[in-house]
């Protein structure tokens, strides 16, 4: 074998600039197709980091329905029968309760319809960060009577820290809800739909302003690997009972895995036209390659050499030429990978704004998992033993003697 | 002893629909050690017969028989094997692989026999010796003169230990001091090897060296000399 290596490997450097060429080819080919992976890859993984850790967990138990009818009487008791539950799952790096619902904000001159969020302040702040989102006061404590606003909110509202907001609202089965609330702190949130609408308030504040003492509507669960999230969601499936449902990040954000696997999907039409420039290149080289060398194709048929040796011998040329282009490809793309890892590319004008909207970080991330790398190779390599089909079919069909008198 | 033997075999091609008789129901036998020429004119059909012998080419009707083997009737896969074992291969335009060197191409014969590495170097020093080229082993065929090609070409001839040799028009594209060495070269061969040579030529250099003379003409024998 090391010497049918050997051979293929000084066959390909017959007629250096033409592999070269097609070397190079394969070469921008895996460079621009790895560039493309790891953009979408990388901005994927951070929208989707970017939900489920500013908002959805990893998973969230409600009552049946809650999801579908995101109502305050669709709430469930969070007591010790329920944590105790959650605290027999390993995995789970913490959970945390809350309570939603909406309200009209009022000051002595405006009133706006806003989303209450109540939460537990300490581990809502190790989910989503909130304190860090501070621009002025300060974060909620326990037990805490006043409330965060998002920064557009009060500046619609005209409100600052220290100022008082009456929310009202419909309470848990009619009930009436009216509360009057100091202004702890304003937070500055990065989406800013988020930030025109949402006030948040210590949970227990929450309970007494919608009449929902030790009720909630989500309990909000985080697990140590994301590789653990279909464990410890069935798990908890079968530790709670009829009336609660358990939902993963999947579930809760599927519109948004859509509109990725569409992305996705446009991304693989575009790669796959790389793709085929590249088989077409690399096939037009072994095509002229092979009516170059024809006649010696039919002398070493006639000295001996089996049809399926000399095959063999012109795939493994196919597969260096492929592995060289893949090998290089990938070299090249690394470092460039690696610096926009560390520098995503900021968006700008409209595009920006949009993602702004959207909630996400206006840049593009990019990844560097080692399936963006591999996943070159081995189509390169599929690719390749195709065109290998070519060799294959015309030697088979080779006649000695005309190969002999080519 | 027959080693090759040829019975009524008839070649017809098709050109352009009309059917050319390249062979006429030739019948001739070879001996071990014989140092033979198939002359004629162009078209007459010595290069045909000698890619039938050789298993290269399918005759029409009539059969080749080899040391006791119809290769006539061996499929594909099985002549080719019989051709590694059996045939040596020198052709007019020499036709060495050029990424290999010299001892390179008179080694891949034996490598294809699947012999080990020790045994190939050792035969392939011996001929390149015997042909002269001792010096120029890691040459690459680009470095070498035609004379010097086609040298290299009969020691990867007689790599595989052949039971003969077939050469078509193994002097054509050389100048008369390299035919004169190569037909040396070859006789001592035959003599010290017991190798057939059979060749195909118009080469009267060749013919003048050959112990048998076969002339060829509309695909028949016209005559067969011997032990001239």
């Amino acid at each position: 074998m090391v010497d049918y290596l050997k051979l293929a490997w000084r066959n390909i450097w017959r007629n250096k600039r033409r592999t070269l060429i097609t070397i190079a080819s394969i070469f921008f080919g895996v460079l621009l197709s790895s560039f493309m992976s790891s953009m979408q890859e990388g901005s994927y993984a951070q929208y989707i980091t970017t939900i489920v850790n500013s908002y959805s967990g990893h998973l969230q138990i409600h009552k049946r329905g809650y999801w579908d009818d995101k109502v305050i009487n669709n709430s469930m008791k969070f007591d010790g029968t329920l944590t105790s539950k959650i605290a027999k799952v390993k995995d789970i790096t913490f959970y945390t309760p809350r309570l939603e619902s909406y309200a009209l904000a009022s000051t002595d001159e405006f009133t706006k319809g806003v989303m209450v969020m109540g939460i537990d302040p300490e581990t809502e702040n190790d989910l989503t960060s909130i304190s860090i989102k501070i621009k002025e006061g300060r974060y909620l404590e326990d037990h805490d009577g006043g409330v965060l606003l998002g920064s557009a909110l009060a500046k619609f509202l005209k409100l600052s820290v220290n100022d008082t907001l009456v929310l009202l609202g419909q309470g848990y089965h009619g009930t009436s809800a009216a509360g009057k609330y100091t202004v702890k702190g304003i937070v500055k949130q990065p989406a800013p739909e988020l930030d025109r609408l949402l006030v948040y308030m210590d949970i227990h504040t929450a309970q007494d302003l919608f009449s929902m003492q030790g009720m909630v509507t989500s309990v909000v669960i985080m697990v140590n690997d994301n590789d653990k999230v279909a464990p410890v969601k069935d798990k908890l499936e079968g530790l709670t009972g009829s009336e609660e449902e358990v939902m993963d990040w999947k579930e809760m954000n599927s519109l948004l895995l859509k509109q990725i696997e569409s992305d996705r999907s446009s991304g693989n039409i575009m790669k796959g036209v790389l793709y085929m420039i590249i088989t077409f290149g690399i096939l037009s080289t072994i095509m002229m390659m092979m009516a170059e060398r024809k006649k010696e194709f039919g002398v070493l048929i006639a000295v001996g050499m089996k049809k399926y040796k000399l095959i063999i011998m012109l795939v493994l040329e196919i597969v260096f030429i492929g592995m060289a282009g893949v090998i290089t490809g990938i070299m090249g793309s690394i470092p460039l990978i690696y610096y926009y890892l560390h520098n995503p590319i900021p968006l700008t004008g409209q595009a920006g704004e949009m993602m702004l909207q959207m909630g996400f970080e206006p840049a593009m991330f990019f990844s560097m998992a080692p399936s963006i790398f591999y996943y070159q190779a081995l189509i390169i390599f599929v690719f390749t033993i195709l065109i290998g089909l070519y060799p294959v079919y015309n030697i088979s069909r080779l006649k000695i003697m005309s190969a002999i008198r080519n | 002893m027959d080693i090759i033997e040829v019975k009524e075999i008839y070649k017809t091609y098709d050109k352009d629909s009309v059917p050319v008789h390249a062979l006429n129901g030739i019948s001739i036998t070879f001996k071990e050690g014989e140092f033979a020429a198939i002359v004629g004119p162009s078209g007459s059909g010595k290069t045909t017969l000698l890619n039938i012998i050789g298993g290269l080419d399918e005759p029409t009707r009539g059969v080749v028989m080899i040391n006791g083997v119809n290769i006539t009737a061996l499929s594909s896969r099985k002549k080719t094997q019989f051709r590694l074992e059996n045939i040596g291969f020198v052709f007019q335009a020499y036709n060495l692989i050029p990424v290999m060197t010299a001892k390179e191409n008179v080694e891949f014969i034996m490598f294809l026999q699947g012999k080990d590495k020790k045994e190939r170097e050792k035969r392939t020093s011996e001929l390149l010796e015997a042909v002269g080229l001792s010096e120029r082993i890691n040459s690459r065929p680009n470095k070498l003169s035609g004379g010097q090609q086609q040298r290299v070409a009969v020691a990867r001839s007689l790599a595989s230990k052949p039971k003969f040799v077939l050469a078509d028009e193994p002097t054509a594209n050389l100048d008369s001091k390299s035919t004169e060495n190569l037909l040396e070269i070859m006789e001592q061969l035959n003599q010290k090897e017991n190798t057939t040579f059979i060749f195909s030529t118009h080469d009267a250099r060749v013919v003048n060296k050959a112990r048998r003379v076969i002339t060829i003409e509309d695909g028949r024998i016209i005559s067969d000399i011997t032990n001239r």
